[in-house]
């Protein structure tokens, strides 16, 4: 899954993916062995974006994918790209990593020519080598001895006609999954270094907790401690073993000075922000008085979302050691250059006295603890320099501390003529905002990394960007009067930031619920209704894909137990478009039997991989859309284990079938949140095809099913 | 006050180390620690089997899955000395020597997994699923893993592969 993000970088570094002006050699190097390596600053997340990006490189180079390496991602070494997020991934760095290659070969190409005598056209690149026609040929490492790919990348080489592409559309499998099986050391978790010691941060109970004395000797005196670290409420301990540092927090947690502060403020219902002090930002407006003055029908409707919690599988963990005044850092971040930046900015240190390289973690969805842990673990290798520190951050730290996707409101009115069109439409979105990832905002005293918040000194947290509330806000359809306002409520009971999807989980359940509601009105098969307001035929395409694969039959209604409902959106209006039938069993529970889905990423590099994602994709909107929300009790998060997070298990996950839709001669396009906001649609028509009720707050539970019954 | 939840079986007070001896993946093993100590630490950090993953620390979510005596357990609640004697596979046990378990080749074959974190504890329990019962119905091995979390969705790929092993078994 590429992970949640934000529409634009705050011009705090360069944009992701090869600029005109870089050495070609900055992207890609071959290797004396006659494979190549690719130089990204992106990283894998578990996405498969390395796979993909590789395979970009094989078909351009004439190379096998197994000899195509990604070089580590290390901020001493890699290109910075900014973060790995916001589905940009592909649309970027993929395709300029493509075009590279292409001017790689190109390049080659042209040398050889030289070399050998005769024109490049007649000239084969492949296996590492360029061979003529009369059969001579000469090693691809040779050409590029003297320099050859030092030259600026120009972005002129067109890459290879679709008939030539070997690797790029076939599955490869992944070769990542070994390790996965078979228990290897494959995640940041199981890095181990000479010496290592076991650090655990002591958080405080709540966000706005304060710690006055700590007996810290008598910490210093249990077994296998080496040191306590305090900077203002930030408290840490660092044992010899990694039980003896559990010891030790257990210990810190029963004994220090905390004040739980004042009760955090009440998010059980989230119209709070409707109430709160908000800005107002415009995203469209469009208008046509004599569209208008046809409506005859208006429909108002308040859709409302909890926060929710990214919810990794393992909590975030990292590895750091200050040696000779520099700190090395290990980290599972998704922006390891900004990340590296805001350590510097902390830890007062220039930013070349700190390296960051990237480890793989457990998936993430956006921005969770994981950049956090890093500065707990620098915090830490201060204290015992010279040995590495491994933080691993507890279950229910990661659960109360990480940055949660926002809680939204939507108020949506909407207008139909008499001929059933949809003339007029009214959006307003209430919510935090998201985007607070590291160096994000690049200002003085502000930081995004929660220790940063605690020490003596603090930093203020760093703002979220309001952009993302409003993702996915403007309906895809043909409406001659829109206006789509968002209302950002600034100050947050919680920290928040960039959860996959972002604002379009509950602004595609908004509009998709009630363009069903609108369809209804006007009479028309919902499916139907949604092709006559759409002019984009990738658009319809995939919607009559989803509805074929689902055997949809126009006008279909549930039994009063089972149903069926779609949802369609263009993430972001410019990435993958993805449409989804869903089947709702309401009995006992409410679950999600089957799923229909189709996609179109535009040209399709990796399809196995593709399917996965959005496989991935439709589970977790299932769960987030049916199970998901924090709470808050008193001073304190409330949810802090998976007994009371509840997500989505296996004896409720869905049969899923997905349809790719390939478009070879486009670009490619990010498809990891694709079907996070239509899902959570087609489950809210399913119900209501079901059981003919409409439940607009989010999570869509049994009891506020039964309620809405009556 | 107290601070979030207790963790478990970690009482601060006086360790004392004592040797504990039992079986990993049919060979023999000995460690000197507090005997309170999560067999999970024990195997991670001890005996270097890194395979066995650390998710919440509390029984809640099966990444840290083993055997013991051919039964799926827990192990990040499971103090070490309860292992005492007994025979305790874990993911890395499942191969024979360079050859994958027919289990795993099947994860390989579907895709089954994204990030893949939550892999070890499935294919431990999967393997003792398909050890008593060898034709599992679909509805047996989601009830199998129902313990399991996974938070990448992997959940169809995973099921399927838990049964195209057992059914690569049978032909
Ligand atoms: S780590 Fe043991 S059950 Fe979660
Ligand atoms: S594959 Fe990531 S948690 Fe299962």
């Amino acid at each position: 899954m590429t992970a949640a993000g934000m529409t634009a970088a705050s011009g705090d570094g360069p944009g992701d993916g090869p600029k005109p002006g870089d050495r070609l050699d900055r992207w890609i190097t071959l290797e004396a062995d006659g494979s190549a390596t690719l130089h990204t600053g992106k990283v894998e997340i578990g996405q498969g974006l390395h796979i993909a990006l590789a395979q970009l490189v094989a078909d351009e180079l004439g190379l096998p994918f197994e000899r195509i390496h990604v070089a580590p991602v290390d901020t001493d070494d890699s290109p910075d790209e900014g973060i790995t997020a916001g589905s940009r991934s592909m649309e970027e760095t993929g395709l300029g990593i493509y075009r590279v290659a292409a001017e790689v070969r190109v390049t080659l190409l042209a040398a050889a020519a030289v070399r050998l005598g005769g024109p490049a056209a007649e000239l084969v690149l492949a296996g590492g080598e360029v061979r003529a026609a009369d059969g001579r040929t000469i090693a691809c490492t040779d050409l590029a001895a003297d320099g050859l790919l030092g030259r600026a990348f120009t972005g002129t080489a067109a890459p290879r006609p679709l008939a030539q592409r070997r690797v790029i559309g076939t599955s490869v499998g992944r070769p990542d999954l070994l390790g996965k099986v078979t228990g290897g050391r494959v995640y940041i978790q199981d890095l181990e270094l000479p010496g290592m010691l076991h650090g655990r941060a002591v958080r405080p109970p709540g966000p706005n907790a304060t710690l006055g004395a700590i007996d810290d000797a008598a910490l210093r005196a249990l077994p296998g401690v080496v040191a306590v670290a305090r900077d203002g409420r930030f408290l840490g301990v660092v044992a010899e073993r990694e039980e003896q540092a559990l010891a030790a927090l257990e210990r810190a947690r029963r004994s220090t000075g905390w004040d739980a502060g004042p009760d955090i403020p009440s998010i059980a219902d989230p119209r709070y922000l409707v109430a709160a002090v908000s800005a107002e930002t415009v995203a469209r407006e469009r208008s046509d008085p004599a569209a208008l003055a046809g409506a005859v029908t208006r429909l108002d409707a308040e859709f409302t979302r909890p926060f929710i919690a990214h919810a990794a599988i393992a909590p975030s963990c990292a590895v750091a050691v200050l040696e000779g005044g520099r700190y090395t850092v290990w980290a599972h971040s998704q922006g390891i250059f900004r990340l590296r930046n805001e350590l510097a900015k902390v830890l007062g240190v220039p930013t070349d006295a700190v390296r960051v390289i990237h480890a793989q973690g457990p998936g993430v969805y956006g921005h969770n603890g994981s950049d956090d842990v890093a500065l707990d673990a620098a915090l830490l290798a201060r204290a015992v320099p010279g040995r590495p520190v491994r933080v691993q951050w507890m279950r229910d730290d990661e659960f109360a501390w990480e940055p949660f996707g926002t809680a939204m409101v939507v108020r949506l009115s909407a207008a139909l003529d008499g001929s059933g069109r949809v003339v007029d439409w009214q959006h307003d979105g209430w919510g935090h905002g998201s985007g607070t990832r590291p160096s994000m905002a690049a200002r003085p005293g502000v930081a995004s990394l929660l220790a940063a918040r605690h020490l003596a000194e603090p930093l203020a947290g760093a703002p979220p960007q309001v952009s993302g509330d409003l993702r996915n806000a403007t309906p895809p359809y043909d409406v001659p009067n829109q206006r789509i306002a968002g209302h950002f409520v600034r100050s947050a009971p919680l920290r928040t930031s960039s959860l996959r999807g972002l604002g379009a989980h509950l602004n595609v359940f908004a509009v998709e619920s009630l363009m069903d509601e609108l369809a209804g009105v006007a009479g028309v098969d919902p499916v139907e209704f949604r092709l006559r307001h759409l002019e984009d035929e990738r658009a319809r395409a995939v919607i009559r894909a989803a509805a074929d694969l689902a055997g949809w039959v126009p006008g279909e209604r549930g039994d009063g137990e089972r149903g069926r409902g779609m949802g369609y959106a263009r993430y972001k209006d410019s990435s993958a478009y993805a449409a989804v039938v869903v089947e709702v069993e309401a009995g006992t529970e409410i679950r999600v039997s089957r799923a229909w889905a189709a996609i179109d990423a535009g040209m399709i590099v990796s399809p196995d991989g593709l399917r996965n994602q959005s496989e991935g994709g439709i589970v977790q909107a299932i769960s987030f859309t049916l199970h998901e929300a924090v709470r808050t009790e008193g001073p304190r998060v409330a949810t802090r284990g998976w007994e009371t997070y509840r997500v989505l298990r296996f004896s409720e996950a869905p049969t899923i079938e997905v349809v790719l839709l390939d478009q070879p001669t486009q670009p490619p396009l990010g498809a990891g949140e694709a079907f996070t906001g239509p899902v959570a649609a087609a489950i809210g028509n399913a119900i209501w095809s079901a059981l003919g009720v409409r439940v607009r707050d989010l999570p869509l539970t049994r009891e506020r099913v039964v309620a809405a019954i009556g | 006050m107290t601070l979030g939840e207790d963790l478990p079986g970690m009482d601060p007070e006086a360790p004392v180390f004592e040797a504990v001896g039992f079986a990993v993946n049919g060979r023999r093993a000995s460690v000197v620690v507090d005997p309170r100590t999560p067999l999970l630490y024990v195997l991670r950090n001890d005996l270097g089997l890194k395979g066995t993953r650390f998710g919440c620390g509390t029984g809640q979510c099966g990444t840290c899955t083993v055997m013991v005596d051919g039964r799926p357990q827990t192990s990040c609640d499971l103090p070490v000395s309860a292992v005492a004697g007994r025979h305790v596979t874990t993911v890395e046990g499942l191969a024979n020597g360079d050859r994958l378990d027919p289990l795993q080749q099947a994860f390989i074959d579907e895709g089954a997994g994204q990030c893949g974190y939550c892999l070890s504890g499935i294919l431990v329990s999967a393997a003792a699923l398909l050890e008593s019962n060898p034709q599992p119905t679909d509805q047996e091995v989601r009830a199998a893993l129902d313990g399991h979390i996974c938070r990448c969705g992997a959940h169809t790929r995973i099921v399927r592969a838990v049964r195209r092993a057992a059914e690569g078994a049978r032909a």
